[in-house]
């Protein structure tokens, strides 16, 4: 959770739009949140990434004004809003079920935050045009939400949310109540939208394929705390603990000892494996215990035929089974050990001759690919 | 459903299901219900109302009359013509119509915040609120009425309290005004206001009131302009509820009114067992009808208009 490098637009400022500081909420005796601190800086699209339960939507309601934190701040643009009730916060939530008002037309849905800050009509109307304008809903602005369909809903929604121009937008579970095929092209026209007006955003979601399509850093939760914090990429490549490893993709983790801790590189040895891991580079932080797992992604390994000719990063066994999805296939290896390994392959001829099942077969990986976790 | 009958027309079922076919069974019971138990007893107070009083039993004439190879068919609509002479009647209508206009909007304003805040209450301290709405009506009606004539009367129960504790010396006359009628109405329809709004309060979704918290609106402002409009459905159905008994009520005014609180309810009544006129009662009858189905119709022509709307999806 400390300091993290992003690679993310060079719009955003230093100064962080969203200050969330040791903020804890309990229901009775049970820790929703617990003590979550987050800095967000103006212009980010941001994701809550976590299981149901994890304490991401609570986190989200606090932010929104709807529950109290037990303890803690929240800070928006340098002010304290811990105590502002939501219709006083200068923050705008896109709801789940979108909550459009069904008595109200699109047009009216939208113009309803305007009209409770008492804008004069012509100025509202003016609003109402550029957001329908801005999400493609103009022909539609007489029409009321159940003759909508679940994707123009959410585009009022939207639009709904950001007519106030909003310091923080949130948005809870964006895309759950689109189909599939609708949630990939939503997903890429809602950053769009949301990049356009250059709004700061923090979304929840339990979807990783959609934090990490969406936003420019993700923080997975669970029981309550941040896991770990950073760009997609960071928290794919390199996550930080066995938990943000195995949220996110599919892992293969095998316990080990190290062996040799150089400052160039590492040796393992794991009994669940055939030959000894060996890591290019040195491990950050010097470990205590040399106890730890070695964490391989499925598709940084190879399946060959032919034992390799080194005598590290490999493992020997047989094919289990093969799930084939089309651009890929999954390998699961079944090792001389017992433990099943986790391979892809991608499927780049359409016949071409791959192992089949029950084939022996030897499964290696680069220097480069294992990740080590404490213990 | 020919396909599947010509299928089935085969099969010993088939053919009972052709001659007895069970939806139109179904369908058909409650409209016979409906031309036995209302249709009927209309048509028949229709027809009195047409006839003249004789002194006879029973007290009215007959519309169809054959003698001498002559067939007679005589409307009376001397009736009618009465009704609209005296002034009485009208004022009868009128005043039954505001008194049930006005305590129909009591119902509303005492019975909203009822239903509003059995809605909200914790689930299972829901039912327990139902119950204790439904609970008074588990005693007899007349019964009821009658321990307001206990309350209100000058000795009774708060009189008698009032005095007791020296706030007044006289007693407040309460019993046979219009005032004790009110109290009457709005204490025996309430839970008919209540019951349909608290039905459709419970329905509403609660993120949309967090939605409008969210786009700044205070919560009255929420009320005002989220909850109030979407329970309309509600205070309509509540609404007719009250007033369409309140309008033809008779135990309630004969009992706690006066003789200023004049409702068609009673001079229906006057005439029918004073007077033995049965045409002017029935004709008093078939007016009030009249003026009841008009309200209703609107009601149910605005009812499906909505059903349409929500059913568009």
């Amino acid at each position: 959770m400390s300091n993290i490098d992003v690679a993310s637009p060079g719009s955003i400022e230093q100064k962080p739009m969203l200050q969330i500081q040791n903020v804890t909420k309990k229901f009775d005796d049970v820790l929703a949140v617990d003590h979550v601190s987050l800095d967000i800086p103006k212009g980010e699209i941001f994701a809550l990434l976590g299981a149901s339960g994890s304490g991401k939507s609570t986190l989200l309601r606090m932010l929104a004004g709807f529950d109290k934190p037990t303890s803690g701040q929240i800070i928006l643009g340098g002010q304290d809003i811990t105590s502002l009730p939501p219709y006083e916060r200068p923050i705008n939530m896109m709801f789940q079920s979108y909550a459009l008002f069904p008595h109200m037309t699109v047009e009216q849905n939208i113009a309803y935050g305007l009209k409770q800050d008492k804008l004069p009509k012509d100025k509202i109307q003016k609003k109402v045009d550029e957001m329908l304008n801005l999400v493609h809903m103009t022909q539609y602005a007489k029409r009321k939400p159940h003759q909508l369909s679940g994707g123009q809903r959410q585009r009022v929604a939207l639009a709904r949310s950001l007519a106030k121009e909003p310091q923080l937008l949130l948005l809870d579970e964006p895309m759950g109540a689109l189909d599939k095929k609708l949630r990939t092209r939503m997903q890429l026209e809602l950053v769009e939208i949301i990049e356009q007006v250059g709004v700061t955003c923090l979304m929840v979601t339990h979807d990783q394929e959609e934090a990490m399509t969406m936003a420019h850093r993700i923080a997975i939760m669970d029981a309550g705390w941040i896991v770990q914090v950073g760009s997609p990429t960071d928290i794919y490549e390199t996550p930080n603990s066995r938990m943000a490893a195995e949220f996110i993709g599919s892992i293969n983790m095998f316990e080990g000892k190290i062996t040799q801790d150089e400052a160039d590189h590492v040796v393992i040895e794991s009994h669940l494996l055939n030959a000894p891991v060996r890591i290019g580079h040195g491990i950050a932080t010097a470990l205590e215990n040399p106890d730890v797992w070695v964490a391989i992604r499925p598709e940084k390994t190879r399946i060959t035929r032919d034992k390799p000719a080194t005598d590290i990063n490999w493992s020997s066994g047989i094919i289990d089974d093969i799930a084939y999805l089309g651009t890929h296939s999954v390998y699961y290896v079944r090792l001389d050990s017992g433990k099943i390994i986790q391979a892809n392959m991608a499927n780049t001829e359409r016949h071409g001759e791959r192992p089949t099942w029950n084939d022996p077969v030897y499964v290696s990986w680069e220097e480069s690919s294992p990740v080590v976790l404490n213990n | 459903m020919e396909v599947t009958n010509v299928q089935q027309g085969n099969s010993v079922f088939g053919v009972i299901k052709q001659i007895f076919p069970g939806r139109k069974l179904l369908i058909a019971t409650p409209y016979l219900w409906l031309l036995l138990f209302f249709l009927v007893p209309f048509a028949i107070v229709l027809k009195i109302s047409f006839s003249e009083m004789v002194i006879a039993i029973p007290p009215y004439s007959d519309l169809v009359e054959f003698a001498d190879e002559t067939l007679n068919i005589s409307i009376n609509l001397g009736n009618y013509l009465f009704l609209a002479e005296d002034d009485m009647y009208i004022r009868a209508y009128f005043s039954s119509i505001q008194i049930a206009f006005n305590a129909t909007l009591l119902c509303l304003l005492l019975g909203y915040p009822m239903a509003y805040a059995m809605a909200r209450a914790p689930q299972h301290m829901q039912t327990t609120l139902l119950l204790l709405i439904l609970l008074p009506s588990w005693t007899s009606f007349l019964i009821r009425i009658y321990a307001w004539m206990g309350i209100l009367k000058n000795n009774g129960l708060i009189n008698n309290l009032l005095m007791a504790l020296g706030i007044i010396d006289d007693p407040i006359i309460m019993m046979n005004t219009n005032f004790a009628v009110y109290i009457g109405i709005v204490y025996a329809y309430l839970p008919f206001m209540v019951l349909p709004l608290y039905a459709n309060l419970v329905k509403h979704d609660h993120s949309l009131l967090e939605a409008s918290a969210d786009l700044g609106a205070r919560p009255w402002k929420t009320f005002l302009s989220v909850t109030l409009p979407l329970s309309k459905s509600g205070v309509i159905a509540g609404s007719m509820l009250v007033f369409i008994p309140a309008v033809g009520e008779f135990v309630i005014p004969e009992l706690l009114g006066g003789p200023d609180s004049l409702m068609i309810g009673k001079v229906l009544w006057q005439e029918f067992f004073n007077n033995r006129d049965w045409p002017v009662a029935s004709a008093l009858a078939m007016v009030m009808l009249l003026l009841l189905i008009i309200p209703m119709a609107l009601f149910h022509h605005y009812q499906s208009k909505e059903l349409e709307s929500t059913n568009e999806k």
